[in-house]
């Protein structure tokens, strides 16, 4: 049997996995916590807390502010400091909720037994209430863009769920987060999936996993054998091998790799196709939440960078600044440093130091300024690389320099909605040029026009 | 031979007589009327096609002020390039009178200069304004300010606006400037705005667009405005409202007296082709020398 990936485009990029086997510490608390408002896609949460008001660990301190939107709880306890303004991952400062930590209460109604608990002990579980409990825990996509999870799990009524897929990729260079979290809980990994297979009303699951990774190929396909591959389960949970391929982890390029079907241009989502995709991390946080009523207050996070003295991977309560983070770690490396949330080639650069981990911050990366620096662009040489290696089937030569004319009727013909981001194009531009930087401005550009032609209908 | 000659004469010329009938009936049944009138404005139009009046191009605005003139009105239509000249010629032209409105020209409200600013990160991506305000504040811990790359000048078809490679940060030629708008759509950050000229050029605006507590906006840049509202007590006109921690000044009701210029602790405040202060009393003089000694304690 030949690995699967998917079809077209992608790079390699440099592994540079250096916490593979750095087994999951836990960070100790901050001093004060601060929660940004926007950690998720959809509008911000509303505070429910004033200045003053005392909170312990799962106190919900600000509600959904919409339908796409979730709400979020405390990760420490202490008293609410202020509701301020702060500078977070976009680089600009928004609203946050700051708390002043004291001690460690945890609401009482949260269980932090290390008992598993397993869907046959909770036969009451219907799909309705594991989707409500999602919801009112806060818990959004752990991989990075940060959708509400609820939301996927309902699809609209023009689409059909046929599958749960765990994205268990991992293909962004450096980060470990998802790695250790399979190797150390892979067995609450499964109940979450069960769960969302439940809430899907689905039986078919898949976790996709790429090959650098055997271990946990290997530990995750036994408990799966074990788990589900047996006469009384009803479910069908397959362990698909996927070969190396950057970005794989790409909801839609995912979905080709493991079930062979492509997911049309926007609007069309996964579910259009049959398929729902979950992180994981996701799927640990579901677990947690619907089975230790536990909000979403912590996560597994990678801190690493070459020149940082010890790299690990902690389990983090939201809010803590990444400054404690690094301190722990070593502190700042001397000389010039780029500091992403996230990995290298999708991660968010940062301003500040002080800015907090939030629901989708799966790593604290620290780039050397020689690596981080751009080289000077040239001409470019019409060699089509960028073409070969867009996932999307895009032409990244041709929306860039679209979107330098401002031609902004043309790259909408040209699809550049499309575009994922994953920057393939400007890693493998032996020009140098800012491909994606001109992608990502027309791209939210003509986004915007299409928003407001279909407000103005 | 001479035969054939006159055949040849003939066929083409009865070729030509038919072809010029079919073009006459054409003419006449096809014949689309064009106002006269606004070939006429067109010509009086400064021809820059910049766009500045929200047509497109000079020609739409001579279509769109005739189409006005036959209802009676024009007076929401203005060419920022002409100015009331022009405007005022167009208006006899079509036998109407306009309002007469003010001059107007660029103002940059940002002036958090290299020396009041400081540098705190490096950008190594696209170096265009818009590019840079989606990935962040910019090289500077002020997430309002000019971020220096040049996306208005690049707009400007007038070469009105240029960076100024000492400050950072562009400045408008008023003699070029047409106030056509292009520099204040092209800012991402909304610095650039058109005010009103002034008697002489003079001017009075709040160069800052800070809208930040004033601790954090001093913080990152010293010039900034800390809406501390002193000015707005100053103002005997009513010319100055706070909101948001920032101050604004409404051009209409300013009448550049200076007072608040006088009271903004963090200089924010800048005025423009004001003459120079004259050399006044040695108590301001020394004043200023015992806040800079304090300063330096």
């Amino acid at each position: 049997m030949t690995i699967r990936t998917f079809s077209i485009g992608g790079i390699h990029p440099a592994e540079n996995k250096l916490t593979n086997d750095a087994v999951t510490k836990v960070a100790s608390l901050p001093k004060q916590a601060i929660f940004p408002l926007s950690q998720h896609i959809g509008a911000p949460a509303k505070p429910v807390v004033q200045k003053g008001d005392k909170v312990k660990v799962g106190t919900l301190i600000a509600e959904a502010g919409g339908f796409v939107s979730a709400p979020i709880h405390s990760s420490v306890s202490g008293t609410v400091y202020k509701i301020d303004t702060a500078i977070d991952a976009t680089g600009y400062r928004k609203p946050v909720i700051i708390i002043n930590v004291e001690g460690d209460e945890w609401e009482e109604s949260i269980d932090r037994s290390d008992v598993l608990e397993t869907v046959e002990n909770h036969p009451e579980l219907t799909s309705e209430k594991i989707i409500e409990m999602i919801k009112t825990a806060g818990v959004t996509g752990m991989g990075g863009a940060g959708f509400p999870t609820f939301i996927k799990l309902m699809p609209p009524p023009t689409a059909k769920a046929e599958c749960v897929i765990i994205n268990a990729v991992e293909c962004e260079p450096y980060i470990t987060a998802d790695y250790r979290l399979m190797m150390e809980k892979a067995d609450e990994i499964l109940v979450g999936l069960e769960l969302l297979m439940i809430a899907a009303k689905v039986t078919k699951g898949y976790i996709g996993i790429e090959t650098n990774k055997p271990a946990a190929i290997k530990l995750l396909t036994q408990k799966v054998n074990q788990k589900f591959n047996v006469q009384s389960s009803k479910y069908d949970v397959e362990v698909v091998p996927l070969k190396q391929r950057y970005p794989q982890g790409g909801e839609k390029q995912l979905v080709d790799a493991v079930i062979h079907r492509q997911v049309p241009a926007p609007p069309a989502i996964p579910v259009n196709v049959g398929a729902i995709v979950q992180n994981v991390g996701t799927s640990y946080a579901v677990y947690e939440a619907v089975m230790k009523h536990k909000p979403l207050v912590e996560r597994y996070t990678t801190v690493t960078g070459k020149r940082l003295r010890n790299p690990g991977n902690y389990l983090v309560r939201m809010g803590t600044p990444m400054k404690d983070l690094i301190d722990t770690c070593g502190g700042m490396p001397d000389g010039e440093n780029k500091l992403l949330a996230g990995g290298p080639m999708m991660g968010k650069a940062l301003t500040s130091i002080e800015v907090p981990v939030c629901k989708g911050t799966n790593s604290v990366t620290i780039l050397s300024g020689e690596d981080a620096r751009r080289k000077e662009p040239q001409a470019c040489i019409r060699c089509a690389k960028c073409v070969g290696a867009c996932p999307m089937g895009l032409e990244p030569y041709l929306l860039a320099k679209l979107s330098e004319l401002k031609n902004w009727e043309r790259s909408e013909r040209e699809d550049i909605v499309s575009c994922i981001e994953c920057g393939s194009c400007q890693f493998t531009c032996p020009a140098h040029r800012p491909l994606l930087d001109h992608i990502r401005l027309g791209k939210s550009t003509v986004m915007g026009i299409i928003r407001s032609r279909a407000a103005q209908k | 031979m001479i035969n054939i000659i006159l055949i040849a004469v003939m066929v083409l010329g009865a070729i030509g007589l038919i072809a010029a009938v079919i073009l006459y009936v054409a003419s006449k049944k096809f014949a689309v009327y064009e106002d006269p009138r606004i070939a006429q404005v067109s010509e009086l139009l400064p021809g820059a096609n910049c766009g500045g009046c929200g047509f497109p191009g000079c020609a739409g605005m001579a279509d769109a002020l005739v189409k006005g003139a036959d209802k009676g009105n024009i007076d929401n239509m203005f060419c920022p390039v002409g100015g009331t000249d022009i405007m005022g010629k167009v208006a006899d032209l079509l036998g109407l009178a306009i309002a007469n409105s003010e001059p107007m020209v660029a103002v940059v409200r940002c002036h958090g200069t290299c020396e009041h600013r400081a540098h705190v990160v490096d950008y190594a991506g696209l170096r265009t304004c818009t590019a840079m305000h989606a990935c962040g504040a910019g090289e500077t811990a002020c997430g309002y300010g000019c971020l220096g790359c040049g996306d208005c000048v690049a707009a400007c078809q007038f070469g009105a606006i240029k960076i100024n490679p000492e400050t950072g940060i562009p400045e408008v030629d008023e003699k070029k400037c047409t106030s056509c708008s292009a520099c204040v759509k092209a800012c991402p950050r909304g610095i650039i705005e058109l005010r009103k000229k002034g008697p002489k050029g003079r001017r009075v605006f709040v160069s800052c667009v800070n809208k930040d507590k004033g601790a954090v906006s001093m913080k990152a840049c010293k010039v900034s405005c800390i809406g501390c509202g002193k000015c707005e007590k100053e103002c005997p006109f009513g010319a100055i409202t706070v909101r948001d921690q920032l101050s604004y000044i409404d051009f209409n009701k300013c009448r550049l007296c200076r007072k608040c210029v006088t009271v903004c602790p963090t200089h924010a405040i800048t005025t423009v082709n004001f003459p120079a202060p004259k050399p006044q009393t040695e108590n301001l003089v020394k004043s200023e020398t015992n806040t800079e000694k304090e300063d330096q304690v």
